[in-house]
């Protein structure tokens, strides 16, 4: 059984998730909590926010997202591939600088036209 | 002669400037003090903005870049590098630039939309050294999202603002350890999300009731923080050190609205929001003179500024449009447990349907009822299941109640419901 | 090479001596432990121009404070620096301080003090409108002023430079030995020698008068704390409001500031750490307790910073000024009034050294004048015609504070050029406002960077080691 607080609404219902039992979510008062509980514990992703190095823009960083949300084990990898992302100004917010960064179809996009 | 000029070119004056345009003003001028517009959304490269306007989650540029391809596509003027030094009544805007000089520009109306800026360590008067290494989370913010610097390497943040818990998560995925986001109240400051997603997803402690009562410097930086239980009034318990080895301490504290201009042009302030005194349509106490977004109270949702904002621009438009008229103002009072309300003052006669009313409540409330009332009399009653103070609260005020008070002032306030 | 004159230490006194020598023709070494100029007494402190009714009739402290006093107006008009004499109240809370402020008047017309009077407590609350109805009236003197004391050093400063000084940096003096008919002075910058030796090294004064001399008195460095209040709170006095004076010094002080602030403090703790003013809970309660006193409805919402200065007090009643050893000046121990007193202090230097059988001929090319462009004092025409000359004076970096980017380049290619954020804080005017550096901090490190050509890494806040950023983010490449 794993406790956590449901973040879907300000409500912050108290969830207990019972993985022993198909992740069967109490607690909530909601069907989308229950949801939420069970991807949370069952498989938790998270879309990640960053940036990337750009030349010949206003400033030096220009920030970047997953389209998609990725599993939360795979953000520090993600992070060390942008390191090695550079940039030439103008890009479109949209653009792919790295495809299929989650090998599960999720992009990494620009989020701001630089 | 400008039909308006908006002074900030961020969520709010964009908004402003979009809805101004569609209720038909013609010439309307954002002046923008930095290199761009968007404001701060530029440095707040997380998602979660747009999910009420957009029923999407945008990062803060994406967000921004909206309204900017939205304003794009009118004949609204932007004017960046540019920095207003003075307003007044009379509608005269001084603003200089590198590139134009000084130069006084005239309008119909204004739209004050400067935004917010943070509480820094002199406002919370945090003993110890005076070191490098303390920041507001804001201003590291723009260092690493924009200029792409890291500010330190084993951090503290003190408050548990939305700003500084973000910023634990940027600078844990940066490579930086944070040791402890450290609030002095019983409750944290920020959303719950922000909780989850940046703090407890990276193992960082939150104490509550808690604050830095000693920063130690070697060498010029930060080197150690001392931090202690607090009491329920907020002072420290003996016996309670706790000792960090950190090199930054990073501030999310508070924000206040930036209104040094408003003060200056002689417009009626409110001291609990820090901000103009506004009727209905944003209008402050200088007729033609609006006011929307963090200048007037600080917003947890750009959603919401955005709202406030159009509100704003429309009433702008209207009152170049429209002869303006004096009709008579009921007054908006803040009663039990809520700390403040915006609009403050509400003419009637100009509400159509509904009046927008936002306020922040003093303490939690579970399932609670908002009450509005004139001469001791219940008017209406809203219900809410969770009520915060870090969660701005809003009502529509239904003209129809607002005609019910007959022309005496009403008060909101809260109880905890039945 | 051999100079003229070393002085050592670079805060008012220093600068001030530094100035008034520059005027002969002479060759002049300025010795500075600190990275930056004004870093000791000078950087904190009340900012107060003493009008004189303090020290004791017949001590140096008097005579200098009072002649300072009269010298301080035409120097700040000649080397663009803030002051503004708006006068001092010492308030009395009860007929036994009535008493001390009859004393002080007695010595005010003693040291001549000009201008001084009694006030009742109705003349005070018609002049202050906040100060507590506890008050029974109060000594008047018209000849206090409040002035911006880094600028005041750096003003001397930068001039004695104009006229051929030189400033070293990082320079502490760590020995000092006699050779021949000169000083050879060791450093953390290397060896210098001197034929006439200066010793203005605040705290440090009494460990350099003691490489040449015997020990005659003993440094008691304290530190005092301040609130500096938003601008909205500057009206709140029109006058440097002091308490009665005890035996910790001149007690907590409100009193409106040249940037248009208020200042708040400051309290006394003996301190053995002179080059580490930090603020304490206790200090900052003190302070907040005292000024109650004087002004029952001051609040701190509006405080944009703390902070606290060290003073050189010494265990003697009096100024440590005169010959320490042959060719050898003391300007030591130069506690409160040092900063009213610093222009007065260094004719007395001149004096001494002339006493030493210092010649030199006085320059009739010497400069004494400092033109310096503080855009937010210009009205409209005078801000039009700068931004006209240097379109950089129309783009403002510090929004608090107007300054624009013209000051800040400026500032950075000065006389005496500033190594750090701080530095260009000190003068120019960016960071002292609201938001504290919050808004304008990346952007001045970025002039600082274009105009020195240096890294953003390498940038300090302030004294050495107080680097402001770690690193670049995205430099570990993948693998």
């Amino acid at each position: 059984m794993k406790e956590l607080v449901c973040i879907v609404c300000p409500r912050g219902c108290r969830l207990k998730v019972d993985e022993e039992n198909g992740y069967a979510v109490t607690g909530n008062t909601c069907p989308r909590g229950a949801e939420y509980g069970r991807n949370e514990i069952y498989s938790p992703t998270r879309v990640l926010t960053s940036t990337v190095r750009i030349s010949g823009a206003l400033y030096p960083r220009c920030p970047v997202k997953t389209d998609k949300a990725v599993p939360k084990a795979l953000l520090l990898e993600i992070m060390r591939v942008l390191n090695s992302v550079s940039l030439a100004s103008p890009v479109k917010a949209g653009t792919v600088v790295l495809e299929n960064v989650d090998g599960n179809g999720a992009n990494v996009i620009v989020t701001k036209d630089l | 002669m400008y039909d308006l000029i908006i002074i900030g070119g961020g969520p709010a004056g964009l908004a402003a400037a979009n809805s101004a345009w569609e209720n038909g003003l013609r010439k309307i001028l954002i002046v923008e003090r930095d290199r761009e517009p968007g404001g701060i959304l530029n440095q707040c490269i997380h998602n979660g903005f747009g999910l009420h306007r957009f029923k999407e989650e945008l990062t803060g540029p994406e967000y921004a870049g909206r309204f900017i391809s939205m304003v794009g596509n009118t004949g609204v003027e932007i004017m960046t590098d540019t920095m207003v030094l003075e307003i007044n009544k009379e509608h005269e805007v001084h603003v200089i630039s590198a590139a134009e000089g000084y130069r006084v520009l005239k309008a119909k109306s204004i739209v004050l939309a400067m935004g917010c800026r943070e509480r820094t360590r002199g406002a919370i008067a945090i003993p110890g050294d005076r070191p490098a290494g303390v920041f507001t989370a804001g201003s590291a913010q723009r260092y690493l999202n924009m200029e792409g610097y890291m500010v330190g390497k084993r951090v503290i943040i003190l408050g548990s603002g939305d700003i500084g818990l973000i910023m634990a998560r940027r600078m844990t995925l940066e490579g930086a350890r944070v040791l402890a986001c450290v609030e002095v109240m019983p409750y944290s400051g920020g959303l719950m999300r922000n909780i989850v997603q940046c703090l407890q997803d990276w193992n960082i402690p939150l104490y509550l009731s808690h604050t830095i009562t000693d920063i130690r410097a070697e060498n010029g930086r930060v080197s150690h923080v001392t931090v202690m239980r607090v009491d329920e009034s907020r002072n420290p318990v003996p016996g309670t050190e706790m000792e960090f080895d950190c090199d930054t301490v990073l501030l999310s504290v508070g924000l206040i609205p930036e209104n040094e201009l408003t003060r200056s042009a002689g417009i009626e302030m409110d001291p609990r929001t820090n901000g103009a005194v506004v009727y209905e349509n944003m209008e402050t106490s200088a007729p033609g003179i609006f006011a929307c977004g963090n200048v007037v109270h600080v917003h947890d949702l750009v959603d919401y500024v955005s709202a406030e904002s159009e509100r704003a621009g429309a009433a702008a438009a209207k009152y170049v449009l429209d002869n303006p008229c004096d009709d008579p103002f009921i007054s908006v009072r803040a009663g039990s447990d809520i700390g403040y309300t915006v609009p403050m003052k509400i003419r009637v006669n100009r509400v159509d349907k509904a009046a927008d009313v936002f306020f922040r409540v003093r303490r939690v409330f579970r399932s609670s009822v908002i009450e509005v009332s004139a001469n001791g009399e219940t008017l209406f009653t809203f219900k809410r299941d969770h009520m915060a103070p870090g969660e701005m609260e809003h009502i529509l005020l239904p003209r129809k109640v607002l005609d019910a008070a007959a022309g005496k002032d009403i008060t909101v306030s809260a109880r905890e419901a039945e | 090479m051999i100079y003229d004159i070393a002085v050592i230490g670079c805060g008012v006194i220093g600068a001030a001596a530094a100035f008034e020598l520059s005027r002969y023709r002479v060759s002049l070494l300025i010795l500075e432990k600190e990275n930056d100029i004004a870093m000791g007494a000078t950087r904190a402190n009340s900012a107060i121009i003493h009008a004189g009714y303090d020290p004791k009739p017949g001590t140096l402290m008097a005579e200098l404070n009072v002649k300072g006093n009269a010298m301080a107006e035409q120097l700040c008009k000649d080397l663009s620096v803030p002051f503004s004499r708006v006068g001092s109240l010492v308030l009395a809370f009860s007929e036994s301080e009535m008493d001390t402020v009859r004393e002080l008047y007695r010595r005010g017309t003693e040291n001549g003090v000009p201008g001084i009077r009694i006030l009742t407590a109705d003349e005070v609350f018609a002049m202050e409108p906040e100060v507590s109805r506890e008050v029974k009236g109060a000594l008047y003197a018209p000849t206090a002023g409040i002035i911006n004391p880094w600028d005041y050093a750096i003003a001397f400063a930068e001039t004695a430079v104009v006229n051929g000084a030189e400033v070293k940096r990082n320079a502490k003096v760590t020995g000092i030995d006699r050779l021949g008919d000169r000083y050879l002075l060791h450093t953390s910058a290397g060896d210098f020698e001197a034929r006439y030796v200066i010793n203005a090294a605040g705290t440090g004064s009494e460990a350099i008068h003691n490489m040449v001399s015997e020990k005659s008195f003993t440094m008691m460095p304290n530190r005092g704390e301040y609130y500096l209040l938003d601008k909205c709170e500057g009206s709140r006095a029109n006058h440097v409001l002091f308490q009665c004076p005890n035996q910790d010094g001149k007690g907590v002080l409100i009193s409106p500031t040249v940037g248009g602030n208020l200042i708040v403090g400051p309290n006394a703790v003996g301190t053995n750490e002179p080059d580490r003013p930090k603020n304490t809970a206790s200090g900052m309660a003190f302070v907040r307790e005292k000024a109650a006193k004087t002004m029952p409805s001051l609040t701190y919402r509006n405080s944009i910073r703390n902070f606290s200065g060290i003073r050189a007090n010494t265990d003697q009643d009096e100024f440590q000024i005169g010959i320490a050893a042959e060719n050898f000046i003391d300007l030591a121990g130069i506690k409160s009034p040092g900063l009213s007193s610093a222009p007065a202090i260094a004719l007395k230097a001149v004096e001494l050294l002339k006493e030493c059988g210092f010649t030199a001929e006085v320059r009739s090319d010497a400069v004494t004048t400092r033109k310096k462009i503080r855009f937010r004092a210009l009205d409209e025409d005078g801000r039009r015609a700068v931004i006209r000359e240097n379109p950089l004076y129309g783009r403002i970096i510090c929004r608090c504070e107007t300054v624009t980017e013209g000051e800040i380049v400026d500032a950075i290619h000065s006389p005496v050029p500033p190594c750090s954020v701080d530095g260009i804080k000190r003068r120019a005017g960016t960071g002292m406002g609201r938001c504290q550096g919050g808004f304008c901090g990346p952007r001045v490190v970025e002039i600082l960077r274009r105009e020195l050509g240096i890294g953003a890494l390498d940038i300090l806040q302030d004294g050495e080691g107080s680097f402001i950023l770690k690193s670049e983010t995205k430099t570990e490449v993948d693998g």
